[in-house]
């Protein structure tokens, strides 16, 4: 499990999350919901260790990642897998090597490296792309390339940081059945949105996340029929005053 | 190394070509010494700070701004052992062979501008290369032209992992990165000729 504690972060005079606590269950999928700005990609790069909180503590399977030292960092960091948002693939590699690159750094032989980038692809239906460079990819199959890297090393948890946005309606329905096949598989997935139809359509449960903390959690159900007016207008997507930006905006 | 080093020839090749014939009044002694212990590492290692320098910076920035650095990290590698250390190692290797290569075309141009343009002889004009001529003169601008390279280098990933988002901040962080090189190579020049000279 995955507990967020009374997280605190700043950039300069900006406030990001002020005071964030959320329990992540194991073998479902969590979903953060938020406006743009309002800190959920900060919220999982603390988890990765990318980022220190000012305050407050992040655990994963009872360990406080901010007092890891760098050989018990990387070790939380192969139960993680993280998909990033633009999926972050190097430019330099081809997609077999950029799914092998963590599996590399694991020890694992050429052979089970290959089967295991082999699997990988077929999990996100690209077989057969294993020599072709990122900028040969279009933007969804460069993300699905993204979740084979994260599922390549069989983490025990997933963070997907807007995995649906830029994409074409059909392509996200794609990435939000991967998450849920992925989370079938039994990995626990972290996924933060704007993205009102994928957070319905792949969580399990869902939080909102406004002005650095959390607002609102629930199921899918309860969320849908909240009379929470700063979750209701977000959801329903009504312009208006009752969903303020957090004192300066913020850098996700 | 290849692309620090290899590639890199041709502009320290063409600077040392024209930095050869430069001084021609000085022929022969002033030729090797200007050469080998100064203009060779000096203007290799800047010529290579636009180079090398930029082309760090601009990847290492843009691999900062696209967030392929975190994911990096999110694979359990560490940024400096992955892309600090063998970067400034290439560099400082690769640098003194440079400069090497450079010195020796400096010295050639310089003869062949002496002989040609002065009406100096080549028996005259070696006897002046070995007047002055020291086996150190070599080895001081060749560990120079190493550690130029590794503040290069070293400057470049700095100023790189530095970046800010976009194209404007991974711009700004090459132009530091260049100017921080030159800097360093100036710095580090003084510091070689109080500590070997």
């Amino acid at each position: 499990m995955i507990r967020l504690q009374h997280l605190t972060k700043s950039f300069g005079a900006k406030q990001v999350l002020n005071g964030l606590c959320l329990e992540v269950p194991d073998g479902r999928n969590t979903v953060v919901i938020g406006g743009s700005g309002s800190g959920k990609s900060v919220t999982l790069k603390l988890i990765a260790g990318l980022l220190e909180p000012d305050a407050g503590q992040v655990e994963v399977d009872g360990e406080v990642v901010q007092t890891m030292d760098r050989s018990e960092l990387a070790a939380l960091r192969g139960r993680i897998g993280y998909v990033f948002q633009f999926a972050a693939l190097f430019d330099s590699m081809t997609v077999a090597q950029n799914i092998g690159l963590g599996l590399v750094k694991q020890g694992y032989d050429e052979a089970t490296i290959a089967r295991r980038v082999e699997e990988s692809l077929a999990v996100v239906e690209l077989s057969g792309t294993e020599d072709r460079y990122p900028a040969e990819l279009s933007g969804g199959m460069r993300k699905r390339v993204g979740i084979a890297r994260a599922i390549a090393l069989k983490p025990r948890y997933i963070l997907y940081d807007e995995p649906t946005t830029g994409l074409d309606p059909i392509t996200s329905a794609v990435m939000d059945d991967l998450m849920r096949r992925t989370r079938d598989l039994g990995v626990t997935g972290l996924v933060v949105t704007h993205d009102m139809r994928s957070a319905f359509s792949v969580g399990d449960r869902i939080a909102m996340l406004h002005c650095g903390a959390i607002r609102q959690v629930g199921t899918v159900e309860e969320i849908q029929a909240t009379d929470d007016p700063v979750v209701r207008q977000f959801i329903e997507g009504r312009p208006g005053a009752a969903l303020p930006m957090p004192a300066g905006g913020s850098p996700e | 190394m290849r692309r620090l080093g290899v590639d890199s020839v041709p502009i320290a090749l063409f600077i040392a070509v024209f930095t050869g014939a430069v001084p021609m009044y000085f022929v022969g002694a002033l030729v090797g010494k200007t050469i080998m212990m100064e203009l060779g590492p000096v203007l290799t290692g800047m010529a290579l700070a636009g180079r090398v320098g930029a082309s760090i910076a601009a990847e290492l920035g843009t691999m900062k701004v696209t967030e392929q650095v975190d994911a990096l990290e999110t694979l359990a590698y560490d940024r400096n052992s992955y892309l600090i250390v063998p970067r400034v190692l290439a560099a400082t290797l690769m640098f003194p062979v440079v400069t090497a290569f450079a010195m020796s075309v400096g010295v050639f141009s310089g003869w062949i501008t002496a002989i040609n343009l002065l009406d100096l002889s080549s028996p005259d004009f070696l006897k002046g290369l070995k007047l002055f001529y020291r086996f150190k003169d070599i080895w001081f601008g060749l560990i120079k032209s190493a550690s130029f390279g590794a503040a290069v280098a070293l400057m470049g990933c700095l100023r790189g992992l530095d970046a800010q988002a976009g194209a404007a901040g991974v711009g700004l962080s090459t132009t530091r990165a260049v100017v921080l090189g030159c800097e360093a190579i100036l710095v580090l020049d003084a510091f070689w000729a109080l500590v070997l000279l």
